[in-house]
């Protein structure tokens, strides 16, 4: 069982559950963006949740599939269809051997989630078949479908029920304006008060550069420093710090400008400052913004953020509860 | 070694714990993080994922499933408390990078970015000896290749090795990174930002000042060199570099070696002393440096 790709699409790469335990050597946990879709997509499928799918942003593929089977698209509203016959998001569909599906640009959301019965089985690196292109591991020789390239399918470890849908309540919500949970911390003592208010009470624009490495925002007020003698080693901007690890999530505002929300292929430290860091429970989230959309930063406690956490576990669950086989 | 306590704990959202041990950069910090990072993995604590030792600073992530907060930064200060007490030295391996000073590739890139630089009429590595002090490049380029370094960090990309002189801090180069960074910077460039040193392990955007290229390569998801066989990162914190500056010839020789799979870096097992540097800063480091020819 294999797949052609006709057409990559604008950036379709292939994803997992992502990869631990190497951050500290500059390579990032990768996988899929919004994970809550992936894993209802292979879930859909009959797969393991964490198994490999395509993560498609904005314009998915055209993909020719060699043999009969059962695939799913979840998250971003891309309106898949199989030989020019329009398909149902976040349900079961079976595809035909020789048939071809495609996608339109995505209508609401970001990132489209494709899972096929028995998963892409690409060669697994470090522990994870997650693409991570800036270092040209893991995925499809490390790098992001091109046209003419060929996908391996795994073996189904079962038929899907055909029947089965991934009810509204249970989905990513798509919107065009999205708050972010954060917690404050790491550098924003380096900002002063009123400023970091002014920082929280703004509405940003989410930019052109947003992409798996960091969502770049604009539009909003820069930030003002405290004054300082700038640290031996780190640079004379006040933005500056001695270089330092990023954590995922978090929001650097590199010369007090522009805020870089961090993701998934982040970079896995640098210099520049963060006021705070995306809470766990919202990571998915930013995987389905879209360039332009709204976005507003909400202060919270690491109680709310693990509160935040329970409740997406508890939705995970109701997700698996209802698909399972 | 002295204790201080300017240790910061800060959260990083629910799943991280970062750790500033010095808002400046030090060889005391950067140790202090090493010996707490690693004793930290050695007691392998159910719930953490990944530890990320920094130059000053150093970052745990963890499963708040699993593991608390609050137990976890407890568990980080009662080491650093008994580190205070250990002599800081480090069994760890000197590595010789042969360095192309000046070579027509970074060259033909930093022209290509001029606009994005501090002073467009010279290149990365004559406005970097200016504005350190030195007559000219070649007395830079021997400051830059006289003393060796130690990893104070691998990342932002994968295996990049961000690097510290191990000279007294007056001694110690300092240049601010490009104005914006530049998109392109070409696989294995030597460059440098604030105070420390790094080598490119891709190409991609960078925003260090580049002064030269290493033909070795430190990064190879492929595995294809000799010392890259067994994993695609070359270097960990803790690892101790020497620049060796290198002509043309020199640098097509080892390419080829290179490409023929036949090249052997040079490295040997070395043990660093923090107490017996800061004693005699300038004679310590050359001492470390024989044991390359020991080897």
């Amino acid at each position: 069982m294999k797949i052609d790709v006709k057409k990559p699409g604008l950036l379709t790469t292939v994803q997992d559950r992502g990869r631990s335990g190497y951050y500290h050597l500059g390579i990032p946990p990768s996988g899929a963006m919004d994970q809550l879709s992936s894993r209802a997509a292979n879930l859909l499928v009959g797969n393991d949740e964490g198994g490999a799918v395509l993560e498609c942003a904005l314009m998915g593929p055209e993909l020719t599939f060699s043999d009969a089977t059962h695939i799913a698209v979840t998250g971003a509203e891309m309106m898949p269809s199989i030989d020019g016959e329009a398909q149902p998001t976040n349900a079961v569909i079976a595809v035909g051997a020789g048939q071809t599906l495609t996608f339109g640009f995505a209508q609401g959301g970001a990132r489209a989630y494709l899972a096929v019965a028995g998963g892409i089985d690409v060669p697994e690196a470090l522990g994870s078949r997650s693409t991570y292109a800036l270092g040209a591991l893991g995925g499809l020789d490390g790098r992001p479908l091109q046209a003419g390239d060929v996908l391996p399918v795994g073996r189904a470890a079962s038929v899907p029920p055909t029947d089965r849908q991934l009810p509204d309540e249970l989905r990513m919500p798509l919107s065009k304006e999205h708050e972010l949970r954060m917690v404050r911390g790491l550098y924003d003592h380096r900002v002063t008060p009123d400023s970091m208010e002014t920082f929280l009470g703004e509405t940003w624009t989410v930019g052109s550069e947003a992409d798996r490495i960091g969502y770049r925002l604009k539009g909003g007020t820069p930030l003002e420093f405290v004054p300082r003698t700038p640290p031996f080693g780190a640079g004379d901007d006040p933005s500056n710090i001695v270089d330092a690890c990023y954590p995922i999530g978090s929001v650097q505002v590199p010369s007090g400008k522009e805020p870089i929300v961090l993701h998934r292929d982040a970079v896995s430290g640098g210099g520049y400052m963060m006021v705070g860091t995306v809470i766990s429970a919202d990571m998915d989230r930013i995987g389905q913004m879209q360039p332009n959309a709204g976005v507003r930063f909400v202060d919270v406690t690491v109680e709310e953020a693990l509160d935040a956490r329970r409740e997406r576990a508890a939705r995970l669950d109701r997700i698996r509860h209802l698909l399972a086989c | 070694m002295t204790t201080t306590t300017s240790t910061r704990y800060t959260l990083g959202g629910d799943e991280h714990l970062f750790v500033e041990l010095s808002e400046s950069m030090s060889l005391d910090a950067f140790f202090r993080g090493l010996l707490i990072t690693n004793e930290l993995s050695a007691r392998s604590l159910a719930g953490v994922t990944e530890i990320c030792p920094a130059n000053a600073s150093f970052q745990v992530r963890f499963d708040p499933d699993v593991l608390d907060v609050r137990r976890l930064q407890a568990v980080l200060e009662e080491i650093e408390s008994r580190i205070g007490d250990r002599e800081s030295t480090l069994d760890t391996r000197i590595v010789e990078i042969p360095v192309y000073y000046q070579d027509p590739w970074t060259h033909e890139t930093l022209m290509r970015f001029r606009e994005r630089h501090q002073d467009p009429s010279s290149t990365d590595i004559e406005y970097a000896a200016r504005i350190n002090g030195y007559a000219d490049v070649d007395s830079f380029i021997e400051a830059h290749s006289g003393t060796p370094w130690f990893v104070s960090m691998v990342g932002f990309v994968a295996g990049l090795p961000f690097m510290y002189q191990m000279v007294e801090r007056d001694k110690q180069i300092q240049v601010p990174k490009y104005l914006t960074p530049r998109t392109d910077t070409p696989k294995q460039t030597v460059g440098y930002g604030g105070s420390f040193s790094c080598i490119y392990s891709v190409r991609g955007a960078g925003g260090y000042q580049m002064f030269g290229v290493t033909p070795v390569p430190i990064y190879d998801p492929e595995h294809k060199s000799d010392h890259l066989s067994e994993f695609a990162i070359f270097f960990k914190p803790g690892d101790i570099v020497t620049y060796r500056p290198i002509d043309r010839a020199e640098y097509d020789e080892i390419l080829a070696a290179v490409e023929r799979n036949d090249y052997t870096l040079r490295t040997a097992p070395v043990t660093f002393s923090l107490a017996e540097f800061e004693a005699d800063p300038a004679g310590y480091p050359a001492r470390m440096l024989e044991a390359l020819d020991e080897d």
